[in-house]
C-alpha cells in the first residue's frame, strides 16, 4: 500500500494510524517563523470513531488504508447481524452492532447506505442523509398547549426516539435528518 | 482549446470586498510611514545569495548566465545593507517566498511588511507597531509579557533552568505528539509547546508582546546585556496567531558571522543544502549597522484580521494552487 504525506492530508483522505483505518478531518500546518514545521493533524477512527489529534513533523508518512466506500442496500436485521447487499454484484454483506454504531437507528429496510469497506467487510454504515419513518408511539398533542416549544419526544418504527411538534401524531409518517437526528417534516 | 478549460479553476480565490480591504489597508500602511518621514524602499526579490537559517528553505531560480539565483524569504539583509550604507529609516512592503510553507497561515509566496528605526530599541518599536495595528484593526493597547513568563503560567515551567526531561513529559502528557519527542532539541520542544497549547490563547483581548526569547532563539536579535540568557527578540500575537517578529538589530559582525557558521553547522549535520554565507550582508555590518530595531509582519495575516478571515485563501487573489 502507498504511503501519504502530511502535504497530501486531505479531509477524507484514509489512513492507517497505529493500525487501524482512520478519515483525515483537519490539517493544520504549524511553523513558528523560526522554528520547524509539524502538522497538527485531527483524525477520526473508522473502528471506534473517535476523534484524534495527532502532531507530525511536516513530510512525514502515514500509510494509506485500503479502504474503499460502496453503495449498498440495507435487506434486513436477523437479531444480531445487519444484512446488506451490493446492488452491482449482488453480492451480501453482513455488519455487527458495533459497524452498525447509531446508523442501526434509522433503517427498516431498503435504504441504500454508504459502506466503508476495510480488508473485505463492513467498517462503517452511513445511513442515507434522510429517512421517512412511522410514529409508533406519542402523546397526544395538547391543544392550546404554546409553552412548550420544545416539542414532544416520539418513538419511531426502528425505535429511535426523536423530539417531534406537538401536532405530530401517533400512525404518521416524518422525515428526519440521520446527520444531526432532528425532525425535519410531516410527510403526507 | 482544450474541452477541460471551462472546469478549469480560473477565478480569485478571495472576495473583492477582501481585496478592496486589502488596498485600503496597504494606503493606510504608507501614509503611516509617510506621516513619520521613514522612507519606502524596494529591495531585490530574486538574489544572489540566502538565508542560512536552518528552518527555512529557499525556492531556487536557474539564471541562464548568472548560476542560481534565490527568491528572497526576507528582504531584511538588504535592508540592512541600505541601513549600514546610511539610508536612515526605511520600510518596505514586498513579497517574500519560502518553500513547503502551505498552510491555513502560510502561502508559499506572501507579503511582508519590514521596517527598521534607527536609534530604537526593541520596546520603542512595539510602541509604534502598536500604533500602526490600532490604526489598521482598532485593537485596544497591546499588552507585553516575556516568554519566560508565558510558560511560567502555563506549564510552571522554567525556561533557563528546568530540565529537557521535564520539557519533553509535558509534550508526552499532552499526547498528541505521533512520534517520539526524544530526537527534539529543546527550543523545538519549546516552540512545540509554543504553537500547540500556548499560542491559540494570545492576544484575544488585546494585541500581546511576547519578548525576551531565549538565547538559542536569538536569530538576528541582540542579546540583552544585562541578562545575556535572553535576546531582544519579540513577537506579536493577534487572535491566537503570530503576526510579526522582531529585534533590536544585532550590529556585532563577527558575533553574526558565528550564528550564520553554527546554522550552517546545523544544516550540515541533518544533511540539508548549505547556503554561502551573504558576504555583502557581513561587509555591510563590518563598515557598521547603526542602532536600530527592526520587524517583519505578516501582511496577508493581518488582512486575515482585519477581515475576520481563518483562512490565507480568503485575502489573496490568487494562491499558491490557484496561481
Amino acid at each position: 500500500m502507498s504511503n501519504i504525506s502530511t502535504n497530501e492530508f486531505r479531509s477524507g483522505v484514509k489512513v492507517m494510524l497505529d493500525n487501524d483505518p482512520c478519515n483525515i478531518l483537519e490539517n493544520e500546518f504549524v511553523k513558528p517563523g523560526k522554528g520547524q514545521a509539524f502538522n497538527r493533524v485531527k483524525l477520526r477512527s473508522l473502528k471506534t470513531g473517535r476523534v484524534l489529534e495527532r502532531t507530525f513533523k511536516s513530510g512525514d508518512t502515514l500509510p494509506a488504508a485500503d479502504v474503499v466506500d460502496m453503495e449498498m442496500q440495507y435487506l434486513y436485521n436477523d437479531g444480531e447481524s445487519w444484512h446488506f447487499m451490493n446492488n452491482e454484484t449482488y453480492e451480501q454483506y453482513t455488519a455487527n452492532e458495533i459497524v452498525m454504531g447509531e446508523a442501526k437507528l434509522w433503517l427498516k429496510g431498503q435504504e441504500t447506505c454508504m459502506i466503508t469497506m476495510y480488508n473485505g467487510a463492513p467498517l462503517t454504515v452511513m445511513p442515507p442523509n434522510q429517512v421517512i419513518l412511522t410514529v409508533t408511539e406519542t402523546d397526544p398533542g395538547l391543544k392550546g398547549d404554546t409553552v412548550s416549544g420544545s416539542g414532544k419526544s416520539a418513538t419511531l418504527e426502528t425505535g429511535a426516539v426523536v423530539r417531534v411538534p406537538l401536532f405530530v401524531e401517533q400512525g404518521e409518517l416524518i422525515k428526519v435528518d440521520t446527520r444531526t437526528g432532528q425532525y425535519v417534516s410531516r410527510v403526507k | 482549446m482544450s474541452p477541460e478549460s471551462n472546469n478549469l479553476e480560473w477565478r480569485p480565490n478571495a472576495s473583492f470586498d477582501n481585496l478592496r480591504l486589502r488596498a485600503t489597508i496597504l494606503q493606510k500602511i504608507r501614509q503611516f510611514f509617510f506621516e513619520r518621514k521613514v522612507l519606502e524602499v524596494e529591495t531585490p526579490v530574486l538574489g544572489k545569495f540566502t538565508i542560512t537559517d536552518r528552518h527555512i528553505a529557499s525556492l531556487t531560480v536557474p539564471t541562464t548566465h548568472h548560476g542560481d539565483y534565490f527568491l528572497q524569504t526576507s528582504p531584511e539583509y538588504a535592508m540592512k545593507r541600505l541601513l549600514s550604507a546610511g539610508s536612515g529609516c526605511i520600510y518596505q512592503i514586498c513579497k517574500a517566498f519560502r518553500a513547503a510553507e502551505i498552510g491555513q497561515r502560510h502561502n508559499p509566496e506572501f507579503t511582508l511588511l519590514e521596517w527598521y528605526r534607527i536609534n530604537f530599541n526593541h520596546f520603542q518599536l512595539m510602541t509604534e507597531i502598536n500604533d500602526l495595528i490600532t490604526l489598521i484593526l482598532n485593537t485596544p493597547p497591546a499588552e507585553k509579557i516575556t516568554y519566560a513568563e508565558l510558560f511560567n503560567q502555563h506549564f510552571n515551567f522554567d525556561i533557563h533552568h528546568g530540565l529537557d526531561g521535564d520539557l519533553k513529559n509535558l509534550i508526552l502528557q499532552a499526547g498528541w505528539l505521533n512520534f517520539t519527542p526524544d530526537s527534539l532539541d529543546r527550543d523545538t520542544c519549546l516552540q512545540l509547546l509554543m504553537s500547540h497549547t500556548i499560542e491559540p490563547n494570545l492576544g484575544h483581548a488585546a494585541p500581546l508582546f511576547v519578548y525576551d526569547f531565549p538565547k538559542s532563539q536569538a536569530a538576528l536579535a541582540r542579546l540583552n546585556p544585562t541578562q545575556p540568557n535572553v535576546a531582544e527578540r519579540f513577537e506579536l500575537y493577534i487572535q491566537g496567531f503570530e503576526i510579526a517578529n522582531g529585534f533590536h538589530e544585532l550590529s556585532d559582525p563577527q558575533e553574526q558571522e558565528q550564528r550564520f557558521l553554527q546554522d550552517q553547522q546545523q544544516r550540515h549535520e541533518l544533511g540539508e543544502p548549505i547556503p554561502i554565507i551573504d558576504p555583502r550582508l557581513l561587509a555591510a555590518l563590518k563598515q557598521g549597522l547603526p542602532d536600530c530595531a527592526g520587524v517583519a509582519l505578516g501582511i496577508d495575516r493581518l488582512i486575515m484580521l482585519a477581515a475576520k478571515e481563518s483562512h490565507i485563501n480568503q485575502v489573496i487573489a490568487f494562491n499558491w494552487q490557484n496561481s
